[in-house]
C-alpha cells in the first residue's frame, strides 16, 4: 500500500498522471462514438431542430416594419396616441420618404399585409398609398399631411398610427396574444371582441376531443392487445395482420371510407332505415362534426396504443395468474390486482402516443370534421398555406409543442416516465 | 398403489388420463394415494408429465379421465381459487409490482382477513423464513434464494394444508440449492403439510422425500421410499435413472432358491436376484450399483461367481476412487471404492477378479 500513501498524482506506466491518460483514452472513445452518430445527428439537427428553432423564432420575429419604415418608426416615437390627435407634418414627410424607398423595392405591400393582420384594412391604404408617393418629390413636394389626408381620411386616424407605432419594434408578443384571442388595444393588452375570439376555444376543444379519442383507443385497445398477448401464436399472428392492416391503407382511403360509412346516406344510416329504427327524415348526423373526427381517429390511431399493449403485455409472465388463482383470488380479482397493474406501463405509452399524434393531427378533422370538428391544426395549416401569416401559425405551433411539454413533464411527475415501456 | 385406502388417503389419482392434443396420452393412467403430512416428490426425465399432475391436482389443467380427490371429495369440478392449495412455481411468479409484505399478504386479503391479523400472519411466515427485514422491498431487488424463500412463504401463509412445488429450485446454485431442500423438508415436516414436490435432480428427490414416484412417458414406473427405490428399483428404467449403474446384459439359465443364473453374452456366468424375469431363456440386463463391487477376494463370500476384469482408468475423486474397467465386453464398467488407509490403488492395465454378493445384483427386464 505505499504507493497510496506518496504524494502528488498517481502516475501511469508511462510517468504522465493517471488522471490524464484516463481522460485521453476516454475522449478518444468518445470521439469514435460521436463520429458514428454524426450523420444521424446531422439529419436530426437540419430536418428537424433548426425547423423547430425557426418557428420559435417566427412567433416573435417582427424586422419588417422597422426595416421596411425605418424613418417613420423613429418620427413616431414622440407621438402619443393618447393625445387623440393624428401626429404632426415629420411623421408623414418620413413615411412618404420610406414609402417612396419601399416602393422602389416592392416591399410596401408585405407591410401592408403585415400590419393588415393586426388592422384589417391597412393592406389597400399602403398599396394605395406606394402608387401615389412613387411619383412625388422628397425635396419640394412637401407639406404631405394634407396629401396623405387626401389620398385616404384613413390616414388620419389615430388606430392606423396607433397600429404601426405599436408594432414598429423588431420583437413583438402579438402572435401570442392573437394566439389566445388577446390583442393590443389602446391602453395595453384587452380581449378580442366576442365574434374574433376562435383559439381559446380551438385549444380546448383539441385537448378534450384527443383525451375522448385516447380513452376510446384504451377502452378498444385493451381487450385486443390482451387477445394478442394470450391466444396461441398462430391466431395471434392473423389477429396481429388485422391491426397492422391499416397501416398498409393509405390514410386518405380509410377517412374516406369513414365518410362512406357514417354519411347521411351512407351505410349506417341506410341500414337504420331500413331496419326501422331511424325515420326517413330524421337521419343520424355522424359526419362533419365531433363525433365523425372522433370515431375516424380512434380508428386511425388505434394500432398506436394496441402494438405498446401488447408488447408489455407479452413480458407478463402467466404464472403470475395462476399464482394469483392458487392463492385463492377470483379471475377478476386476479386480473385487477395482479394483470393489470402490469399492463399500465403500456397503457401508459400507448396515450403518450396517441394523445400526442391526436394534438396534432389535421388530415381526418380536415376531411371528416365540418365545421365543429376540426383541430387547433387545421387552423394552422390555414394560417400556413392560405392566409399566408407565418407568425401567427408559428406562435399557435409553439403553445401547442408547449402543451405537449407539460403534458409529458406531469406525466412524468404523476406516473413516472420509467413507467413507460415498448416492450 | 391403486383405490383409496380408506380415511388415511388425503390425495388420491384415480385412473386419471390426460390429453392436450387428443392423440397422444401425456398422462396414462395414473393412480396414486398420498397420507396426510407425506412429503412425495414426482421424478422423471423432461416431457414424462410431472407438471402436467401438478396442475391437474391445482386446477389449471382438467383431467380428461379419471378422478382426482382431496380429503376424500373429488375436486374435478372446483375452480383453483377455491381448492386452497398452496403453489410454489419454478420461477417464484412473485407479483413484481407488490412489496414482498404485499405479496405475502395477498392471498389473506382475498380471503377478507382483518389487517391487523393479516400484518401479524405475514410478520410471523416472514420471521418463519427468515426475512423478516425485507417486508418493503419489492422482488427484483431481491436475491434468487430470498425470493425462492419468499415464494415458499406465500405459499404458506393462509395455512393451506397441501403445497405443491414445481422445481422450485432449479434456478439456484448448487449450495443453495442444498441449503434450501434442508429447510423446505424442515419446514414442511414441522407445519405437517402435505407436499408434492417436483424435481428432475433426483439428488433432491432421495434426499427430501418420504416417497419418490419415478415417473417416465407418463406412468409411475416405481413409487417407493428413496432407499427402496435405490437399492431395489423395480425395472431397468429406475435403475438406470437413480444414481449411478453398471449393466450387463444376458440370458437366464436358472432361477433357484431365489437365486438366478445369468449367462452373459461372453459366456460368463454370474448369480443375480430375479426381479422381473421368471423363466430360463429370458433376456434379462443386469444391475450392480458400483459401490456394491469387491475385488478384494477375502471379503467376497465363498461360491459365489466372479468375473474376470481389466483397469482401464483409475480416477481420484478425494473421497473415493472410481474406477473403470472392462468387464465382459463391456468397457464403462465402473466401480467405486472408499478412500481407505488399506485401499489398494488399482493400476491401469491390471488384471483383476471381480465379485459380488447375488442380492446386490438385481436381474432386470431387458
Ligand atoms: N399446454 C400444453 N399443450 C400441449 N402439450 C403440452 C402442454 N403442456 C405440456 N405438454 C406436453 O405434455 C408432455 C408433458 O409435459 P410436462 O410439462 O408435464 O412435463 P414435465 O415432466 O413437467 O417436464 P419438465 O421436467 O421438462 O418440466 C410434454 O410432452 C409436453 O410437450
Ligand atoms: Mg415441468
Amino acid at each position: 500500500m505505499a504507493d497510496t500513501t506518496q504524494n502528488g498524482p498517481v502516475l501511469a506506466a508511462d510517468g504522465t498522471p493517471l488522471k490524464r491518460s484516463l481522460s485521453r483514452a476516454l475522449r478518444m472513445q468518445k470521439t469514435r462514438a460521436l463520429m458514428l452518430v454524426a450523420p444521424l445527428l446531422l439529419f436530426v439537427l437540419i430536418t428537424f431542430l433548426l425547423p423547430i428553432a425557426d418557428m420559435l423564432f417566427r412567433s416573435v420575429e417582427n424586422n419588417i416594419v422597422s426595416d421596411t419604415l425605418p424613418k417613420t418608426v423613429v418620427a413616431l416615437r414622440e407621438w402619443d396616441p393618447a393625445s387623440g390627435e393624428a401626429p404632426g407634418e415629420e411623421v408623414y414627410a418620413a413615411l412618404a420618404a420610406d414609402l417612396q424607398v419601399a416602393e422602389e423595392n416592392k416591399t410596401h405591400t408585405r407591410v401592408g399585409t403585415r400590419l393588415n393582420y393586426e388592422n384589417p384594412g391597412i393592406s389597400s391604404l399602403f398599396r394605395k398609398a406606394g402608387r401615389r408617393v412613387s411619383k412625388w418629390d422628397i425635396e419640394t413636394d412637401g407639406p404631405f399631411k394634407e396629401q396623405f389626408l387626401d389620398m385616404d381620411k384613413d390616414w388620419g386616424k389615430v388606430e392606423i398610427w396607433q397600429t404601426i407605432q405599436t408594432y414598429s419594434p423588431t420583437m413583438t408578443n402579438g402572435y401570442f396574444l392573437n394566439s389566445v384571442d388577446l390583442m393590443k388595444g389602446a391602453d395595453g393588452v384587452e380581449v378580442r371582441p366576442e365574434n374574433e375570439r376562435i383559439y381559446i376555444t380551438l385549444f380546448i376543444r383539441t385537448f378534450i376531443m384527443s383525451l375522448v379519442i385516447t380513452c376510446a383507443c384504451i377502452v378498444l385497445g385493451y381487450p385486443v392487445a390482451w387477445l394478442l398477448a394470450n391466444l396461441p401464436t398462430r391466431s395471434a399472428n392473423m389477429l396481429m395482420i388485422l391491426v397492422l392492416l391499416p397501416f398498409w391503407t393509405s390514410l386518405l382511403v380509410r377517412t374516406s371510407a369513414w365518410k362512406v360509412m357514417l354519411q347521411q346516406q351512407g351505410v349506417i344510416n341506410e341500414t337504420l332505415v331500413w331496419l326501422g329504427l331511424v325515420a326517413d327524415d330524421a337521419r343520424l348526423v355522424m359526419i362533419n362534426n365531433q363525433f365523425g373526427t372522433i370515431v375516424a381517429m380512434t380508428h386511425i390511431l388505434l394500432p398506436f396504443m394496441i402494438l405498446p399493449m401488447y408488447s408489455v403485455m407479452q413480458t407478463i409472465n402467466p404464472s403470475y395468474l395462476r399464482a394469483a388463482k392458487s392463492l385463492g383470488a377470483t379471475n377478476w380479482t386476479a386480473f385487477w390486482r395482479v394483470y393489470f397493474p402490469n399492463s399500465v406501463p403500456g397503457i401508459g405509452a400507448g396515450s403518450i402516443l396517441v394523445f400526442i399524434l391526436a394534438i396534432g393531427y389535421y388530415i381526418t378533422p380536415e376531411l371528416v370534421g365540418g365545421t365543429k370538428g376540426v383541430f387547433i391544426s387545421n387552423r394552422i395549416a390555414f394560417h400556413i398555406s392560405t392566409s399566408l401569416n407565418w407568425g401567427l401559425a408559428a406562435a399557435l405551433g409553439t403553445i401547442l409543442l408547449a402543451v405537449v411539454l407539460l403534458l409529458y413533464w406531469t406525466y412524468d411527475k404523476i406516473v413516472g416516465i420509467d413507467n413507460v415501456k415498448l416492450g | 398403489m391403486t383405490a383409496p385406502t380408506g380415511n388415511d388417503a388425503f390425495v388420491e389419482f384415480e385412473r386419471v388420463q390426460k390429453s392436450y392434443d387428443g392423440e397422444t396420452l401425456v398422462v396414462k393412467d395414473l393412480n396414486l394415494t398420498m397420507p396426510k403430512g407425506e412429503f412425495l416428490t414426482m421424478l422423471g426425465p423432461s416431457g414424462s408429465g410431472k407438471t402436467t399432475c401438478l396442475m391437474m391436482l391445482a386446477g389449471f389443467e382438467t383431467a380428461t379421465h379419471g378422478d382426482i380427490r382431496l380429503g376424500g371429495i373429488s375436486i374435478n369440478n372446483i375452480p383453483p381459487h377455491k381448492r386452497g392449495i398452496g403453489m410454489v412455481f419454478q420461477n417464484y411468479a412473485l407479483f413484481p409490482h407488490m412489496t414482498i409484505a404485499e405479496n405475502l399478504s395477498f392471498p389473506l386479503e382475498v380471503r377478507k382477513m382483518g389487517k391487523s391479523e393479516r400484518e401479524e400472519k405475514v410478520r410471523r411466515v416472514l420471521d418463519m423464513v427468515e426475512m423478516g427485514a425485507f417486508g418493503g422491498r419489492r422482488p427484483a431487488q431481491l436475491s434468487g434464494g430470498q425470493q425462492q424463500r419468499i415464494a415458499l412463504a406465500r405459499a404458506l401463509v393462509f395455512e393451506p394444508e397441501l403445497v405443491l412445488m414445481d422445481e422450485p429450485l432449479g434456478a439456484l446454485d448448487k449450495q443453495l440449492r442444498e441449503k434450501m431442500q434442508f429447510e423446505i423438508t424442515h419446514l414442511a415436516h414441522r407445519l405437517g403439510i402435505t407436499v408434492v414436490y417436483v424435481t428432475h435432480d433426483q439428488t433432491e428427490a432421495l434426499t427430501m422425500s418420504d416417497r419418490v414416484a419415478v415417473f417416465n412417458d407418463g406412468v409411475i414406473q416405481q413409487l417407493a421410499p428413496p432407499d427402496v427405490l435405490y437399492e431395489e428399483p423395480s425395472n431397468s428404467f429406475v435403475a438406470q435413472f437413480i444414481g449411478e449403474n453398471n449393466t450387463l446384459e444376458g440370458e437366464i439359465k436358472e432361477i433357484k432358491n431365489g437365486i438366478a443364473v445369468v449367462q452373459l453374452d461372453d459366456g460368463e456366468l454370474i448369480d443375480c436376484k430375479p426381479v422381473n424375469v421368471s423363466k430360463p431363456g429370458e433376456r434379462t440386463r443386469v444391475s450392480i450399483r458400483p459401490e456394491r463391487v469387491e475385488y478384494n477376494k477375502d471379503r467376497l463370500r465363498a461360491g459365489v461367481h466372479t468375473l474376470h476384469a481389466e483397469v482401464l482408468e483409475f480416477i481420484y475423486m478425494g473421497d473415493i476412487f472410481r474406477t473403470r474397467l472392462r468387464v465382459a465386453g463391456n468397457d464403462e464398467f465402473i466401480i467405486k471404492t472408499r478412500n481407505a488407509p488399506d485401499q489398494t490403488r488399482l493400476q491401469p492395465g491390471q488384471q483383476i477378479e471381480i465379485g459380488w454378493l447375488p442380492e446386490d445384483c438385481r436381474a432386470l427386464d431387458a
